[in-house]
């Protein structure tokens, strides 16, 4: 099936995910969709199959335009997508999975729905136990449930987001030859992806997405060089050899941290028998894709997780599940991406967060925490009043707020993504003032997929691939493109 | 309960009520019109049935008193995202805590002893409350279902005190117990069952609860927990620990309102002493969104509509429930208008 | 005990259980499909009140039957208006409608407060009632306790083995899922809640015009609450809720037997405690299913010395429950 866009645009609040793109798929062919996490890929894709609804533009199936206002419509046009986080039921079995949602006319019976599973199982290659509980499968598996349940809904457009986060090397093989075959057959198979080597093998065109738009326009057929997918991700700068290093050299401390071969585990990811030493002063980056043990290895270092096996200390005691509480006493804090769900109190303003972080008296002083709400408003240049609930301002003054509630003494600070959604301005005074904290001596853990941000803060970095991590790689060695390569799954074993 | 968006305080309060109180009246005068009830009369009742007499105006005052306790305190477990539909049972063994300070002591002096009596109900219904947060923290029962568990468990413990150990001499009857001795009776205006101290700890509850959750620490950090648990977790506020403690101040409250039933109103353990005031208290602090200010007014209102419905049986051959029928429309139709001015807005 | 006896006492634990099995399944299928219905007590009364008038207005029973379940069936659209769409607490609204429906079941059925009205009458199934001892067990009732007792298989059947349950679930467990299966989430919540309604409705009415025939104020004695209980006893499994229905009615009939025990300890206890005590038994059962489920319990029964160790791990596994992983979440698209 061609599918065809034309001149498609999606804002979220006043940012265009997806600005003005124009684009062909063709039947029968593999494309590949790139781009750094935040281009607009997933929403171009969501877009396609229905999930979220487009602001102008037009998207016609095999030359007809269509309306694909829900995902039940995009099924009728022959449109299946495989998300990133398989959406399926976790308490349902494979088999549950399979018919569920099917059409009345496709399966007589629960017997012929488990014959066919067994069939596209054994005909692509897969490994889907039809009794087994989906929670309890891996994501690999799930994905392979998805795209065959799709299959048999009657897919000719087939849409994969990111599908080798977090599998095995085998199950990537697997999906690979399943989905050249599905090609072969005649279908068009969209595949969203972030490396470059995974694109280069499987794909016939590439389409680059950056900032909402195709960059080069229009579709590129394979093979490219890597260095010019690189440049078309990432822009001119980051093509170019390491111009200047302005992250500074490592302050030699005591250790804030110390991971002593520790394991952790959660579902598909398990970071395993880590040991290193993160000093006072120094900036560590956490790279990666999204979800690929990053937050797993902040929420050890916060206290939130105990680690399987092993030791994490800090201050010469263990931490390992202390609870946040217990690592906050002890210095270290602790400040999440999704800054309104974990981070804040969203109908408070930013007085009564300071007052909770008093200390303890019996009665509120709001006159002083005003007063105080006053200074930080000023000192963090925070877009909003002292009596602004927190939720009504923007996600940059959020962080900055976020920053003001620090206390003064710290010993470690753990960011996940600190400048998610943020403006340049705001981003900018963001990392002054962590720098300021690193100049008094505080370890600063962070979590980013900006590859700029990462090697402009970093002192070393740990490269997190599908639930495995790097050795602490020292900034000194890794310029741009290897770092994207690394992320990229490439030359990552020799890393370790 | 937490609003994830919360609309601006001044526009939000006096418009939804303002809705509600449009289309409440109206479902019930179309019920009463199609049950056949004469509907101004019935309305007249309802209006200005409490104000008819002394004795009535005294009454509502005197349902109005534990009405504003169980508010308070729900307004404070409402505050700290919690339901507790368990408040009957806590304002049930409010009275036993009461009654038992009163049969172990009958020879302190009587100031001494109704104080003592009145803090033994609090501690009664604080216990009972605990028993609802421990169920909730390490049974993982919500506290909706511990609550009403515990409700019926209350419900049986005075019936077996009034059948069994205190029970009336000579009597089989399972009512309620031995009046109390007139003196030990809290004492009242001339002529009036009106205490004056009922009503006077009510308005003091309310009081101290605006003034804690307004400008206490220990307010803000209920609040904080109830908007946010997680969050409020990671600025240091241990939210489990505040769960438990709002509980358990509301059911001291309730079993306040329990030991006043006892004292001033029954002069008795009697089998139903909380008599759905509870439940009553809970849909006061439904409609007004858990806004101390807002608790008194509305608190009088349905104490006045209930004083008001009991007189209609005998007026107009009328079913008290339609007391019941108003307040619960009130409290629906506020919550349609609340979604429908958060949409707007 | 002579096996009579047994039959009878069976028998009527089979009916004495059929309302609250057929209002707990019907709330079972509303929070299967993740909406909590807490106006479950409320719900009934009214509907029985309207049942049995309309009963005693038309003369015809099934009338009776069909406008409870009407009634079960709007207010339960009122709970999917103001909580699915206008976007409320279910639990809130639920409470208020629970109140509100029981003052509106005593206020409109006061003219026919301990009224004689029409009832359903008894039907053995031929034939099968005549089987010795089973007979008098299954097949000499009437068809409202046979409808609760084909019910339970019903509704473990559509919600397990049909393709329309199997979305039901879905909804109810990742309404994200269903979405992207190609259901409309919201109108299919409102729809199933509103068979629940129904269901509920009905299981009113077999109280006013079978179980407890006639009308009196309060009729359910609180009963709604419990089967809001059992539902979480269950496991939201149809199997699972019936047998706590039918616990919870043996419990009740264990409980008037005692009442005539000869004079000794048990005789001094009032009989409204043995009314009661069912009830709050069943929260101490809540709590043993739902601690069941707590990672801390499951640490201390691992701890324990060999011979304990095994039944025990066994024993939670069998008691725990998992509720529907959305349940009283409402589905905003994306």
């Amino acid at each position: 099936m061609d599918v065809a866009i034309e001149q498609l645009t999606r804002t979220f609040g006043g940012v265009r995910a997806n600005d003005g793109i124009t684009l062909q798929f063709a039947a029968g062919q593999i494309h590949g969709v790139l781009g750094e996490n935040g281009a607009g890929k997933s929403t171009l894709m969501k877009v396609l199959a229905g999930f979220i609804r487009r602001d102008s533009g037009e998207i016609r199936l095999a030359g007809a335009p269509v309306e694909l206002g829900t995902p039940a419509a995009a099924a009728r046009a022959g449109i299946g997508m495989v998300h990133q986080e398989p959406l399926d039921v976790p308490a349902f079995t494979a088999l549950e999975n399979f018919l569920c949602g099917s059409d009345p006319v496709v399966f007589g019976d629960w017997r012929a729905a488990r014959a066919r599973l067994i069939e596209w199982n054994a005909r692509l290659g897969f490994s889907v136990d039809p009794a087994e509980r989906t929670g309890r499968m891996t994501v690999g598996q799930r994905q392979q449930l998805e795209l065959m349940r799709l299959l048999t809904a009657g897919a000719r457009l087939l849409i994969l987001d990111e599908p080798t986060t977090g599998i095995s090397a085998a199950q990537v093989d697997a999906l690979f030859a399943a989905l050249r075959q599905l090609a072969a057959s005649g279908r068009t198979v969209l595949f969203v992806s972030h490396k470059l080597d995974e694109v280069a093998a499987l794909c016939d065109t590439v389409s680059v997405l950056r900032a909402g738009r195709l960059q080069p326009p229009g579709q590129l057929a394979m093979p490219q060089p890597q260095a010019a997918l690189l440049r078309a991700m990432f822009g001119e700068a980051l093509a170019q050899p390491d111009a200047v290093a302005t992250a500074q050299p490592a302050a030699a401390g005591a250790a804030v941290w110390h991971l002593d071969d520790a394991t952790v585990r959660d579902g598909v990811l398990a970071l395993e028998r880590m040991t290193l030493t993160i000093p006072a002063g120094m900036a560590v980056g956490l790279a990666g894709l999204e979800g690929s043990g990053q937050q797993l290895m902040l929420r050890l270092l916060a206290g939130a997780v105990r680690p399987v096996s092993g030791r994490v200390m800090s201050g010469g005691r263990d931490l390992g599940g202390a609870g946040m509480a217990q690592a906050r006493a002890r210095g270290i804090e602790y400040l999440p991406a999704d800054r309104l769900s974990a981070g804040l109190i969203g109908s408070f303003d930013l007085g009564e967060h300071l007052e909770l972080l008093a200390p303890r008296r019996w009665w509120r002083d709001r006159v002083a925490a005003r007063a105080a709400a006053g200074r930080a408003i000023a000192t963090f240049d925070i877009r909003g009043t002292p009596a602004t609930p927190l939720q009504a301002l923007s996600g940059g003054n959020q962080q900055r707020a976020m920053l003001a509630l620090m206390p003064d003494t710290l010993r470690g600070l753990l960011l996940d993504q600190p400048t998610r959604g943020l403006d340049v301005a705001s981003a900018r005074l963001v990392w002054q003032r962590i720098a300021e904290r690193r100049r008094g001596g505080t370890a600063v853990v962070f979590a980013s997929v900006d590859l700029d941000e990462l090697l402009e803060h970093a002192d070393a970095l740990l490269v997190f691939v599908g639930g495995r991590v790097s050795r602490l790689i020292p900034r000194a060695q890794l310029d741009a493109p290897r770092l994207a390569r690394l992320i990229g799954g490439i030359g990552f074993e020799e890393a370790r | 309960m937490s609003h994830p968006t919360h609309v601006p305080r001044w526009r939000a309060v006096p418009l939804a009520p303002l809705l509600a109180l449009l289309a409440a009246p109206g479902f019930v005068t179309v019920l009463l019109w199609l049950s056949g009830t004469p509907v101004l009369a019935t309305w007249q009742l309802m209006l200005s049935g409490w104000a008819s007499t002394a004795a009535t105006r005294a009454d509502t005052l005197m349902l109005a008193a534990p009405l504003l306790l169980c508010a308070a305190g729900l307004t404070i477990t409402f505050a700290a995202g919690l339901y507790n539909l368990g408040i009957e049972g806590q304002v049930t063994f409010g009275a036993i805590g009461c009654m038992a300070v009163m049969r172990a002591f009958p020879d302190w002096p009587t100031p001494l002893l109704w104080t003592m009596a009145l803090a033994g109900a609090m501690l009664a219904g604080a216990i009972w409350a605990g028993a609802a947060a421990l169920l909730r923290r390490y049974g993982r029962v919500s506290e909706i279902f511990a609550g009403l568990g515990l409700n019926f468990l209350a419900t049986g413990c005075v019936l077996y005190l009034v059948a069994g150990p205190w029970k009336k001499s000579g009597s089989a009857s399972i009512t309620g117990t031995e009046p109390l001795a007139r003196e030990l009776w809290l004492p009242t205006f001339e002529g009036v069952r009106l205490a004056p101290v009922a009503p006077a700890l009510g308005l003091l509850a309310i009081g101290v609860v605006w003034l804690v959750l307004a400008r206490s620490r220990w307010g803000l950090e209920i609040r904080a927990v109830g908007i946010n648990a997680a969050a409020a977790e990671r600025l240091g506020v241990p939210a489990a620990q505040r769960m438990t403690a709002a509980l358990a101040v509301c059911g001291a409250l309730a079993g306040l309102a329990g030991g006043l039933q006892v004292l001033a109103v029954f002069h008795a353990l009697v089998s139903n002493v909380s008599s759905g005031i509870g439940l009553l208290a809970l849909l006061v602090v439904l409609l007004v969104d858990a806004r101390p200010a807002w608790v008194l007014p509305v608190a009088l209102t349905f104490a006045a509509f209930a004083i008001s419905a009991f007189k209609l049986p005998l007026a107009l051959q009328v079913d008290s429930s339609l007391g019941g029928v108003v307040q619960g429309a009130l409290v629906l139709c506020a919550l349609i208008a609340r979604a429908l001015v958060v949409r707007r807005t | 005990m002579d096996t009579t006896r047994l039959a009878i006492d069976l028998a009527a634990i089979l009916a004495g259980g059929a309302p609250l099995v057929i209002a707990a399944l019907g709330e079972t299928i509303s929070e299967r499909a993740g909406v909590v219905n807490l106006s479950l007590d409320g719900k009934m009364l009214l509907a029985g009140m309207t049942g049995f008038a309309v009963g005693l207005h038309t003369g015809d029973v099934l009338l009776g039957f069909a406008a409870a379940a009407l009634v079960g069936a709007l207010v339960a659209a009122v709970l999917c208006l103001v909580s699915l769409r206008l976007r409320q607490s279910q639990t809130a609204v639920g409470f208020v409608l629970a109140l509100l429906c029981t003052d509106l079941s005593s206020f409109l059925g006061n003219p026919y407060n301990r009224v004689s009205g029409v009832a359903v009458s008894h039907l053995p199934v031929p034939w099968l009632a005549d089987i010795p001892w089973l007979g008098t067990v299954l097949f000499d009732h009437t068809p409202v306790i046979y409808l609760s007792m084909l019910l339970i298989p019903a509704a473990w059947w559509f919600l397990f083995r049909t393709r329309q349950g199997l979305v039901l679930r879905a909804l109810g467990e990742r309404p994200a899922a269903a979405f992207a299966r190609g259901s409309a989430v919201v109108p299919l919540q409102a729809w199933y809640v509103v068979i629940g309604g129904a269901l509920v409705g009905i299981a009113g009415a077999a109280y006013t015009l079978d179980l407890k025939q006639g009308w009196s104020y309060r009729h359910t004695a609180g009963i709604g609450w419990i089967a809001l209980a059992i539902v979480i006893f269950g496991g939201w499994n149809p199997w699972r809720v019936a047998l706590g229905c039918y616990l919870f009615g043996a419990l009740q009939t264990l409980a008037t037997r005692w009442q005539g025990a000869p004079p000794g300890i048990l005789a001094e206890i009032p009989t409204q405690i043995y009314q009661l005590a069912p009830f709050a038994l069943m929260i101490l059962v809540l709590a043993l299913v739902n601690g069941a489920t707590n990672p801390a319990v499951a640490r201390i029964a691992a701890g324990l010395p060999e011979p304990l160790r095994r039944p025990a791990l066994w024993a939670l596994g069998r008691l725990s429950v998992e509720a529907p992983a959305a349940l009283g979440q409402s589905f905003v698209r994306p």
